[in-house]
């Protein structure tokens, strides 16, 4: 996997599932809920965030619900990857299935909004060139290298599947 | 060293003998629960992607619950979907509009002691209650399942929470579920829940399922109450024998916990639990000054024939306040029907409240009883996070069906205590 490098944008504790996605923009289509990806706790986020940016957050990230479109609207708004001290294990689950970089960063709370971070998501080092900073955490889980390898659960299932009809 | 009861499970799922926590195991699924949220309107573009099929249609429990009834063209699509994805696929298990998927799962005796079961949807925790291990999952994840009958777990370690002692009249296991959210917090990942102790020995299924159903407040991989007589027969008034080595299905006496905890029913006052995390609970006269609007009782965790009882309990010759409003959403068509029977909704109804169909509804603010800005609601339902029920500053206050009444009479937060003989 490559490098992602991005501006940071900051998230405290329990940032829930369901400002991610809003349940009452669930029928819309994924563009119009991406829009309001987060706004409850940043209204500006969405309009703000860009391609390979990466999220920095608190204890329990993504806690509540299973809904899939909270991952999904970070990763169709461009966010590379999220850094936090801990998430909820649903959301890490379907992050991690979409190809979405979820890392555990106990450090977190050092990094500061609109700071430029580097991550290396398999080794797990993490820099901050502007200090010259570095710290590594745990890279991505051995046991889903080859889902994740392969793009993600969708390219790996096919992959699967494949393999099972020859 | 003996297994917990969720490592025997997982253990026999991965088809090995033994499981220790942290271990990650590839694990059968014996019961896959999709709902109309997260179910065929995302599975099936995926299959179609795929060029594949489902593994097990009779493996597969399929309900309508989160856009029921259409309120609109969009609603009604993701419906016709959902039946069309059952006929596709024939799935016999599909509950079209009979209520909330969790629910119907015990309704209809679908979960035996020992199974490994999914569901795409977080409070599928719920499940737990029946003395199986049921954890909930994204819908990506659920199309990995769908597809080949399998998911990956990494072995959680168990922590034992025994309950003991009686409930003061008014008190019941949301109380209780409300508290841990607070003395335990909302991040205890890698961790099961096993709930027990004579307190939950004598709770009915229905109770022990608001136990298990807000593991996922918790953050918990799930919870789980060992079966007894009582689930058993739970499972024979759904009409299902339970399997013959139900009872079997029980932690070792040698068994690892990574934590066991104590505590004592008699204690317990009403709590509940102000904006906007359930965490953030306490006794219910800490938020007894407080007005509120809405009062709504509804969801998987708070609208079966048990709450719906307590609701009548303390509405029985009352009246809602003037400038409150209480909204009841029964769980599932046969509470409905059960309700009815039994003078419930005639009791609810002659109170002045207003009852709404089956379905998951306001709780996550896709149905009927959606708030505006800065309105307060106190609900039955498990989760108070921002904009949750509507408007991002709504302000939503979680508590038991008793004390959601008590304050749909008061006009304010108030003490169920106050309204009971």
């Amino acid at each position: 996997m490559k490098i992602i490098s991005g501006r940071a944008f900051v998230f405290g504790d329990d940032i829930n599932t369901d400002v991610m996605a809003p349940g009452l923009y669930f029928k819309a289509p994924m563009a119009e809920m991406a829009r309001h990806c987060l706004e409850a706790v940043n209204p500006d986020f969405a309009r703000q965030v860009q391609p390979g940016d990466l999220i920095v957050a608190g204890r329990n990230f993504g806690v509540g619900s299973a809904r899939e479109q909270a991952a999904l609207a970070l990763t169709h708004l461009g966010v590379g990857a999220v850094l936090a001290v801990s998430f909820g294990r649903i959301f890490y689950r379907n992050a991690l299935n979409f190809g979405l970089p979820a890392l555990v960063f106990p450090g977190a709370g050092l990094i500061r909004a609109g700071d430029t971070l580097q991550l290396d998501p398999v080794t797990g080092r993490i820099e901050r060139p502007a200090t010259g900073e570095s710290w590594t955490v745990q890279g991505l889980p051995v046991h889903l290298m080859a889902m994740i390898e392969a793009g993600g659960l969708m390219p790996w299932l096919k992959l699967r599947l494949a393999k099972e009809k020859t | 060293m003996g297994q917990t009861l969720s490592e025997k499970i997982l253990a026999h799922a991965a088809g090995q003998p033994v499981a220790r926590p942290g271990e990650i195991l590839t694990c059968r699924v014996d019961l896959a629960l999709l709902l109309d949220s997260g179910g065929p309107r995302r599975i099936w573009p995926r299959l179609k992607e795929l060029g594949t099929g489902v593994w097990d249609a009779d493996r597969i429990v399929l309900c309508t619950d989160h856009f029921t009834p259409a309120v609109d063209a969009e609603s009604a699509a993701i419906l016709q979907l959902t039946r069309e994805f059952a006929a596709e696929f024939g799935i016999r298990n599909f509950f079209d509009m009979r209520g909330i998927g969790h629910v119907l799962l015990a309704e209809q005796g679908l979960l035996q002691p020992g199974m490994f079961a999914c569901g795409g949807d977080s409070h599928s925790s719920m499940g737990g209650a029946f003395g199986c291990f049921m954890a909930g999952f994204g819908a990506i994840e659920m199309t990995g399942v769908v597809v080949t009958g399998e998911i990956w777990i990494q072995v959680p370690e168990t922590v034992q929470l025994n309950w003991s002692g009686r409930f003061g009249h008014g008190v019941v296991a949301k109380d209780i579920a409300l508290f841990l959210c607070r003395e335990l917090g909302m991040e205890n990942g890698g961790r099961v829940i096993e709930y027990g102790g004579e307190t939950v020995r004598a709770m009915s299924v229905w109770e022990r399922m608001v136990l298990t159903n807000m593991a996922a407040e918790l953050g918990a991989e799930t919870g789980i109450v060992a079966a007894d007589e009582v689930t058993l027969a739970a499972l024979r008034a759904a009409g299902r024998e339970p399997a013959a080595e139900a009872l079997q299905w029980r932690g070792d006496a040698d068994a690892a916990y990574l934590d066991v905890r104590n505590y004592a029913a008699d204690d317990l006052v009403p709590q509940v639990a102000a904006p906007h995390s359930p965490a953030n609970s306490g006794p219910v006269d800490s938020c007894d000054k407080v007005r509120i609007g809405q009062a709504y009782i509804g969801a998987c965790v708070g609208a079966k024939l048990t709450d719906l009882h307590m609701v009548a309990e303390v509405l029985k010759g009352r009246k809602v306040a003037n400038g409150s409003r209480l909204l009841v959403a029964p769980s599932s068509s046969a509470v409905m029907a059960q309700a009815a029977a039994d003078g419930t909704l005639a009791t609810i109804s002659a109170a002045g409240a207003y009852i709404l169909p089956t379905g998951c509804g306001a709780c996550a603010a896709l149905g009927a009883g959606v708030l505006a800005e800065n309105e307060v609601c106190i609900s039955s339902t498990n989760r108070n996070f921002k904009g949750r029920m509507g408007a991002n500053s709504a302000q939503v206050y979680l508590a038991s069906p008793y004390t959601v009444a008590a304050s749909a009479v008061a006009g304010r937060i108030a003490d169920p205590r106050e309204f009971l003989a």
